[in-house]
């Protein structure tokens, strides 16, 4: 299973749709490249066939061919003609821009919709879900989307709220969905949705600066029931192990807190990711690399190694210190 | 250019010609269109070798997956530097100045109207190119905003460095210079035109100049307004843009792309322009319906105006604005493919000869249509969702600018270089350098719309392994090292064609414009008798007496 | 149709060899300076019309600090505006006043043109200051005076230039270099001068009287 869905979480083609909205997309897409290839050979067509004829003729003692001034019903025509298929292609536009832009305040019969939050940072996701089917929630997670799977009957429509907290950020996982932007000061909607559980890769697709190449995400759709428990989970304050105790308060003493918070505990900075439920996410960096112990202690170490000009410096810990914290950060599940 | 009139094989000995700095300084006081004209152009071919260099590093870095070759922030200032030269130091210089250099000629005048105000215009843009590139030994070094610097990114909050000060400062004189132009080539147009050229008789690359230097006029004061807005943010601390106090990066992006769509076409007329030169005269044929081409220009400058935001479907705007402009941008083909059809309808019946201009211009015929067709694709507002901001939109807006605007001057250059020089380009290795250029321009671009509808960003330094990305990069960089030394082969062509390239006389194409009547190169007044025209093509008339065009317009 | 190529160099005529009048037009062609005059009011026309777009985008958009209602106060506004009316009137009387040959009204009214930009040029400078020392408005408080600034800051801008070439056109006037009943120079400043001043009422309107 696993190796599953790391080969579907490769996949970001927007061909290959997983969604209502994609799905919209994907048959508009596939309608015009056709008819914009058709008229594609029709041109190249009738230029090919003008250069062969047109060479053919090209001696030096040729005479000069015919000088054909114009014809008006020839204009007339190849003006009617591709004006009549705009003409088509904007109802068939129209009508797809309705249909991905749903109004969120009225979710289809019978769904069952999840709201989330997304705040786009340099350079990760913040996600605050609101509420599942009427439910409140209120609790922050970051980088990877946790979204339930809907059923014949059942829509589980996710939308999203989109804010910046900084710059011009674009929330997009080709397999779901369009892109919409996260602009500082304004707030945007965008409704995602699939029937498929799996993993969805993701990316910010604007330019936000030195790292937004790593600014990664990955939407997980799961059955209902594996995301009941999954949001059970993420709501819970963070594990008390005994087994991080000691490495609890080395990290609390340190300067992680002043923009990390871990839920239960006195870390409440916001500058960065949320790390209550850390081991629970499949990476680090918003993508940048995998979470295993050993990437989670380069990591902490120094993160402008993997994420050169990342806004988490380098805090030159001791090898102690790093041990400890890292001991600690690996009871967070 | 005292020795221009004099035949080259009796060029008076080495010890008799003026010093260097007398032929400089010559160059740097000229007020003579034509020098302006050929100065605009050796600016942009400085400027192409060095934003290119930066295009082959990125390729480079992209070769493969997680590469360190360019580290991030040098990466995002390379495709800032990039996109922001050769738009505004090499696509923009290189129209003016060939416009520079055959308007006047063309409709019969001695010089532009203003003569010293072309020159301001010119080196206003070259001193803009060099401020902006004077950020590369400032502290912080070049920009990291791309060329559309969307705010707030541009703001001291995120740009702390004078970079960005670089950037704007240089836009702003290199736009007040551009706008100088703008106005003179109005006014020549308008004003200067010979006995006889009504405006419905002016050469169709006249008529095009003229729809581009309105749209410059329109749209580049905007320009210049929203970056002395920044400015202002930067400088005097005022909040336009810093939306940390309530300014606005969506009204940034709705000032650049007001500026930036029109752009587009700004960059691309004047190309059709030149096709539309250089097409009946290989074709042997008179440009297929000229009116309507004539009109074609005229909606195309117009809707131009109204379609800026479709670079802005997915911030958001509204269902009804969405729809509006992506009709408008739909309704810009109708034009567009007036323009196509008309000129496969010159070649068609046609006696083709293809010599180095022609081949540059079906160059342009066969790919510009493509990047017209994918523009269709992408004025689909949904699927602008899906691929706006990956490379599926920079395989299409480099097919549009190099399938049409870069084949287009290049065809402009072959023709017109004889007019200038005297003497004809090498056609051997115009060869080369077409051949290299459409095989690799091609493997170039293609690749990219394949890697954007597999949800590759753009503006990414580096990708990770596995999503099926690799092959199309390792094409798309195997072609940017096919294309470049086309490039070198131009320029080294130019050059050595100065002494090397066969005597051209006064009429090498057998052409039919007003600039083909005078000497190769002509005399700074160009025409000694200022000439009377009875139709579009007064040489036709010349040479074919017993059946004038001016019977049939 | 005349034969179009250049006659060889020995054989030029004198008149071609020395830089031609290459603006002397044809019939009936709009005068180039007066056509690119009306080119540059059309690029400037839309640089303003950017800058009072920002204006009404932001318009009650700011928190913190001085609104346009605390803030601006109408009577020295009107005296401003009076002052470059006027202005307007004086300059078209003085291009009259020449075209009928009354070289002395004709300055005389110029120089009232000057005077009276001036007057609007200090009625600014006095009333930036009550913005600054009574109400703390500076560009960098608040949105209002971002986009008040910028756009009245750019306008007064372009009154000075404005003023600058009224002078100039007076020296020159003064030294009795002015040729004709209608010289150019007096046409091209004038145009400059109606065009500030519209500017200068879509302003007003815009800051003064809706944006209240």
């Amino acid at each position: 299973m696993a190796g599953v869905l790391l080969a579907d979480a490769q996949n970001l083609s927007v061909l290959d749709p997983a969604g209502p909205p994609a799905e919209s997309i994907r048959g508009l897409f596939v309608l015009v490249s056709a008819i914009t290839f058709g008229i594609f050979l029709l041109v190249e067509g009738v230029l090919i066939y003008s250069l062969v004829t047109g060479r053919r003729r090209a001696g030096p003692t040729d005479p000069e061919p015919p000088q054909v001034y114009g014809s008006k019903p020839i204009e007339i025509a190849w003006t009617a003609g591709p004006a009549l298929v705009v003409f088509v292609l904007i109802l068939l536009v129209g009508r797809v821009i309705w249909e991905i832009q749903p109004n969120p305040d009225r979710p289809p019969p019978g769904a069952e919709p999840l709201r989330v939050t997304v705040v786009g940072h340099q350079w990760w996701w913040e996600y605050r879900y609101e509420s599942y089917n009427g439910r409140e929630l209120g609790f922050v997670t970051a980088n990877e989307l946790h979204i339930p799977t809907g059923e014949v009957g059942t829509p589980r429509p996710v939308y999203l709220t989109l804010q910046s907290a900084d710059v011009c950020h674009s929330f997009w996982v080709p397999r779901l969905g369009g892109k919409t932007d996260l602009l500082p000061g304004r707030t945007n909607q965008m409704w995602i949705q699939t029937d498929e559980p799996g993993v969805y890769l993701g990316q910010c697709a604007e330019y936000c600066g030195t790292q937004h190449a790593h600014m990664l995400l990955r939407v997980v759709a799961e059955p209902p029931a594996a995301f009941e428990k999954w949001l059970a989970a993420e709501a819970a304050p963070a594990a008390d192990d005994p087994a991080g105790r000691a490495g609890k308060a080395e990290f609390l003493s340190l300067s992680c807190v002043n923009c990390h918070t871990i839920r239960g505990t006195t870390a409440r900075g916001t500058f960065g990711p949320d790390l209550t439920h850390l081991m629970a996410r499949q990476t680090l960096a918003a993508g940048t690399t995998p979470n295993s112990p050993a990437d989670l202690r380069r990591w902490v170490n120094n993160p402008q190694q993997a994420k050169p000009g990342c806004l988490m410096p380098a805090f030159a810990l001791t090898d102690r210190n790093l041990t400890l914290a890292v001991d600690y950060l690996e009871t967070l599940r | 250019m005292a020795t221009a009139e004099i035949e080259p094989a009796a060029l008076p000995a080495a010890e008799s010609r003026p010093p260097w700095t007398a032929v400089l300084h010559e160059w740097v006081v000229t007020v003579d269109h034509k020098k302006i004209g050929i100065l605009y152009v050796l600016m942009a071919v400085g400027f192409i070798l060095v934003a290119g260099a930066a295009a082959v590093m990125m390729r480079l870095q992209l070769w493969a997956p997680n590469l360190a070759l360019v580290p991030p922030t040098t990466f995002n200032q390379f495709f800032t530097l990039h996109g922001t030269t050769m738009v505004f130091f090499v696509g923009m210089p290189l129209l003016i100045g060939i416009a520079n250099f055959a308007v006047p000629l063309m409709i019969g005048a001695r010089d532009m109207a203003f003569p010293r105000l072309n020159a301001f215009g010119f080196w206003a843009t070259l001193f803009g190119g060099l401020l902006v590139y004077f950020s590369l030994v400032v502290p912080g070094g070049p920009p990291t905003i791309g060329w559309f610097a969307y705010a707030p990114l541009t703001e001291n909050s995120f740009a702390r460095g004078p970079g960005v000060d670089c950037w704007a400062l240089g836009l702003i004189v290199s736009g007040l210079g551009t706008t100088t132009a703008a106005i003179n080539f109005i006014v020549t147009i308008l004003s200067l035109r010979c006995p006889g050229m009504t405006l419905r008789k002016v050469p169709f690359f006249v008529w095009v100049m003229f729809w581009t230097s309105v749209q410059i006029l329109v749209v580049m004061p905007p320009l210049t307004a929203a970056l002395t807005m920044l400015e202002f943010d930067r400088q005097l601390g005022a909040h336009f843009f810093d939306t940390q106090a309530g300014g606005s990066a969506y009204l940034w992006q709705h000032l650049f792309w007001f500026f930036g769509h029109p752009e587009v076409y700004i960059l691309v007329l004047p190309a059709f322009g030149m096709i539309s030169e250089v097409v009946p005269v290989f074709s042997r044929k008179v440009l297929f319906g000229y009116e309507f081409m004539a009109a074609a220009t005229a909606a195309i400058a117009f809707i131009s105006l109204g379609v800026w935001a479709h670079h802005m479907f997915a911030v958001g705007m509204s269902r009804a604005l969405d729809l509006f402009f992506a009709a408008a941008s739909m309704l810009v083909s109708i034009p567009t493919g007036i323009k196509l059809f008309n000129w496969l309808a010159t070649v068609y019946g046609g006696k083709l000869v293809l010599k180095s201009p022609m081949l540059f211009a079906l160059g342009f015929l066969s790919m510009f249509v493509i990047g017209g067709l994918t523009g269709i694709i992408l004025a689909c507002a949904p699927v602008d969702l899906q691929v706006t901001d990956t490379y599926f939109v920079v395989g299409h807006f480099h097919w549009v600018l190099i399938g049409g605007t870069v084949f287009g001057i290049f065809s402009a250059i072959h023709y017109w270089y004889p007019k200038a020089t005297g003497r004809m380009l090498s056609e051997r290795l115009a060869k080369w350098q077409f051949w290299l250029l459409f095989l690799g321009f091609i493997l170039t671009f293609a690749p990219m719309h394949v890697a954007g509808i597999l949800g590759m960003p753009r503006r990414i330094y580096t990708y990770g392994p596995g999503r099926g990305w690799e092959l199309w990069n390792q094409l798309a960089t195997l072609g940017a090292l096919l294309q470049a030394p086309s490039y070198l082969i131009f320029a080294y062509n130019i050059v050595t064609s100065l002494w090397k390239g066969k005597v051209a006389g006064d009429d090498p194409w057998d052409a039919w414009t007003l600039e083909w009547a005078t000497t190769s190169p002509p005399p700074a007044y160009n025409f000694a008798v200022v000439p009377t025209v009875k139709s579009r093509r007064p040489l036709w008339d010349l040479k074919h007496p017993d059946d004038p065009d001016w019977k049939y317009e | 149709m005349t034969d179009l190529s250049p006659p060889p160099p020995e054989v030029l005529p004198e008149s071609a060899a020395a830089p031609p009048d290459h603006t002397a037009g044809v019939e009936g062609r709009p005068e180039p300076h007066k056509a690119g005059m009306v080119c540059f009011l059309v690029s400037e026309a839309a640089f303003f019309s950017t800058l009072i777009m920002a204006y009404v985008i932001f318009l009650r958009h700011g928190s913190a600090g001085p609104t346009p209602d605390e803030a601006l106060s109408l009577p020295l506004v009107l005296g401003n505006t009076a002052c470059l009316l006027a202005s307007s009137a004086t300059v078209h009387l003085a291009e009259r006043s020449l075209r009928k040959g009354n070289v002395g009204a004709f300055r005389l009214l110029w120089a009232a043109t000057i005077l009276l930009g001036v007057l609007f040029l200090v009625g600014t400078a006095v009333e930036w200051r009550g913005l600054i020392r009574d109400h703390g408005l500076t560009i960098g408080v608040n949105l209002f005076g971002t986009t008040y600034y910028t756009l009245v800051g750019f306008h007064a801008f372009h009154v000075t230039l404005g003023v600058l070439a009224l002078a100039a056109v007076l020296g020159v006037s003064a030294r009795g270099l002015l040729p004709g009943t209608a010289p150019l120079p007096v046409t091209l400043v004038g145009w400059y001068w109606h065009f500030v001043d519209v500017v200068w009422v879509v302003v007003f309107l815009v800051v003064y009287v809706l944006g209240r």
